[in-house]
């Protein structure tokens, strides 16, 4: 085999997730997750996910190379995320992917799980056009980038000043009465509703406000007040129509701006991750916009838009291939990891 | 045979390579005391909270004063804590991705039992004001704990090692002690003729559960 076999961990999050990748092709992608045990919180405990981290670790890395039909021995080059996250589950995965670097004697990449996002597009849909836009959008995140060169060169445009997108759906849907993670319940509510029953804001987008910088926080908060308006004045809410109107605020503003970033920059590629990006809204009016302004649209399968090991391999893939050199011996996890460190 | 043992659990990192000879007797069950340890090469950083940075370095570090390549390694020893969570996490997985990619075995110990010699009582620091304590017998076995509590609460006896800035606060003398390389030995070879347990810290402590601001992507 010529291209190179990368195993890759992720523990940013409340995801364990372990994935081996060769060249762009995917072979694995195994993942355990403490989700139920945060759900009474309505968030990520980070201690109870760190734990989980470690308990799932070795069994998870197993689960990947039966998978793959591979042993440990076959493996070119280890990928970790090395943040942004948090830091002690971050460190569960650092740590880890050190050992085996070190036991296995193969190059260590510590990278951003952001541009991580991005490169797992590629596992699916081939070589990404370069320059691309990307718009990442979970729980963690909402960032708008500009990549001219996934391996080496990725520039941040915009991010949310507040919430990221994907907390004002958790907020919204506890404010309903809906489970938490609040997505895909709004998701789904929203089918029945009307977009239009309710005019909430679009944060950020006055003539004066930083083109491509997110809030979600007024938002949230005009959600909360018109809901409970209602239910003070004894009137009915539909929970339908408040979900469309509050999803439809969110991706009506996420995709123009990313839009606008492509036509700003000449940029005719446009990429969404993360976990958001599973919003079956998000990708409808983003297909609809892009096909108006001739951009081409590219949006990894919703399993690969959440948090998973495989996009870390995959990015680990581009950086093996692009020769850029391996982590020092030292690496560390860092929490703010900046976009514009694309590993270390 | 040859070990690696490394702890994580206080803020002095220990990383240590030993040969463990055995003088056994065929047929013969085997006595802690029939084997003896010698501790090839050892490092013990005040590594504070960058466990993680310091740790894999440390490890080639040691396996090169001893001449050792990785694969040679024929068990790994990993103290167990108690710590504080974070750091003592490092440790654990890397001993256990580390005996994983090897293919061997690794045995978890108590890190109180790696501190000091001969010692009646052990304290650490267990932040947030308490310690955390153990209590051993005239044949150094662990009489009590690991456990959790405020110095005040804690049952020691004297004489007690370990972190000497509770030396008030307990009301009696604390001796500097730390974790060793010898220490961890002394704690995993009589574990060395059953299959090793799996590793499991010693936490002590429930989680906070304080959600963190970064919260779960919002899908499946
Ligand atoms: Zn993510």
């Amino acid at each position: 085999m010529s291209q190179p076999l990368v195993l890759g961990f992720e523990t940013s999050c409340d995801e364990t997730g372990i994935g081996l990748v060769r060249g762009q092709t995917l072979l694995s992608d195994a993942l355990a997750t403490s989700m139920a045990e945060h759900e009474r919180f309505g968030g990520v405990v980070p201690e109870i996910a760190s734990r989980a981290h470690l308990e799932a670790m070795v069994p998870t890395v197993h689960r990947s190379l039966a998978d793959a039909g591979v042993t440990l021995r076959d493996v070119d080059a280890i990928a970790v995320t090395a943040g942004p996250g948090l830091t002690g589950a971050l460190l569960v995965g650092v740590a880890a992917a050190k050992a085996y670097a070190l036991a296995l004697d193969v190059p260590l990449y510590g990278v951003n799980h952001l541009a991580a996002h991005v490169a797992v597009d590629e596992l699916e849909h081939g070589r990404l056009a370069e320059p691309a836009i990307a718009l990442l959008v979970s729980g963690g995140h909402s960032s708008l980038l500009l990549v001219p060169d996934l391996a080496q060169d990725v520039q941040e445009l915009g991010r949310t000043i507040d919430d990221a997108a994907g907390e004002a759906f958790d907020k919204v849907a506890r404010v309903l009465d809906l489970p938490f993670p609040g997505g895909p319940p709004i998701d789904r509510a929203a089918r029945e509703g009307d977009p239009r029953a309710i005019a909430f804001p679009r944060g950020l987008t006055g003539p004066r406000d930083a083109t491509y910088d997110f809030s979600f926080s007024g938002l949230k908060t005009a959600v909360a007040r018109w809901v409970e308006g209602r239910q003070r004045a004894g009137e009915p809410v539909s929970v339908a129509d408040v979900s469309a109107s509050f999803q439809e605020a969110v991706v009506d503003v996420l995709t123009a701006k990313a839009v606008r970033a492509c036509r700003d920059h000449g940029v005719d590629h446009l990429v969404i991750g993360g976990g958001v990006a599973a919003n079956s809204r998000l990708r409808a009016l983003a297909q609809e916009r892009c096909d108006a302004a001739g951009i081409v649209l590219r949006t990894p399968s919703p399993r690969l838009c959440t948090d998973n090991g495989a996009m870390v391999a995959a990015l680990g893939s581009r950086l093996v291939e692009a020769g850029v050199p391996a982590a020092p011996i030292d690496l560390g996890a860092d929490s703010s990891m900046p976009i514009d460190l694309i590993s270390r | 045979m040859l070990v690696l043992a490394l702890d994580t659990a206080t803020p002095t990192l220990v990383v240590g390579l030993a040969e463990v000879t055995s003088t056994r007797v065929e047929g013969a069950l085997l006595l802690p005391a029939q084997r003896t340890v010698e501790v090839l090469a050892e490092r013990a950083l005040p590594s504070g909270n960058r466990h993680a940075e310091l740790l894999t370095p440390a490890i080639r570090e040691v396996l090169a004063e001893g001449g050792v390549e990785m694969r040679q390694v024929d068990s790994f020893v990993v103290g167990l804590g108690p710590g504080p969570f974070t750091g003592l996490r490092v440790g654990v997985v890397t001993a256990a991705a580390l005996g994983d990619a090897i293919g061997t075995t690794v045995y978890g110990v108590c890190s109180l039992d790696a501190v000091g010699d001969g010692a009646r009582s052990v304290v650490t620091d267990a932040r947030r004001k308490e310690v955390h304590w153990a209590t051993y017998g005239a044949d150094g076995e662990r009489l009590t704990g690991p456990g959790v509590d405020r110095p005040e609460d804690a049952p020691v006896t004297d004489p007690v090692v370990g972190d000497v800035r509770f030396t008030e606060r307990l009301g009696r003398e604390v001796i500097a002690a730390e974790v060793t390389t010898a220490g961890l030995l002394r704690a995993a070879v009589p574990l060395f003729d059953r299959p090793p347990a799996p590793l499991e810290p010693l936490y002590l402590r429930r989680p906070d559960a304080v959600p963190s601001v970064t919260r779960k992507p919002v899908s499946q």
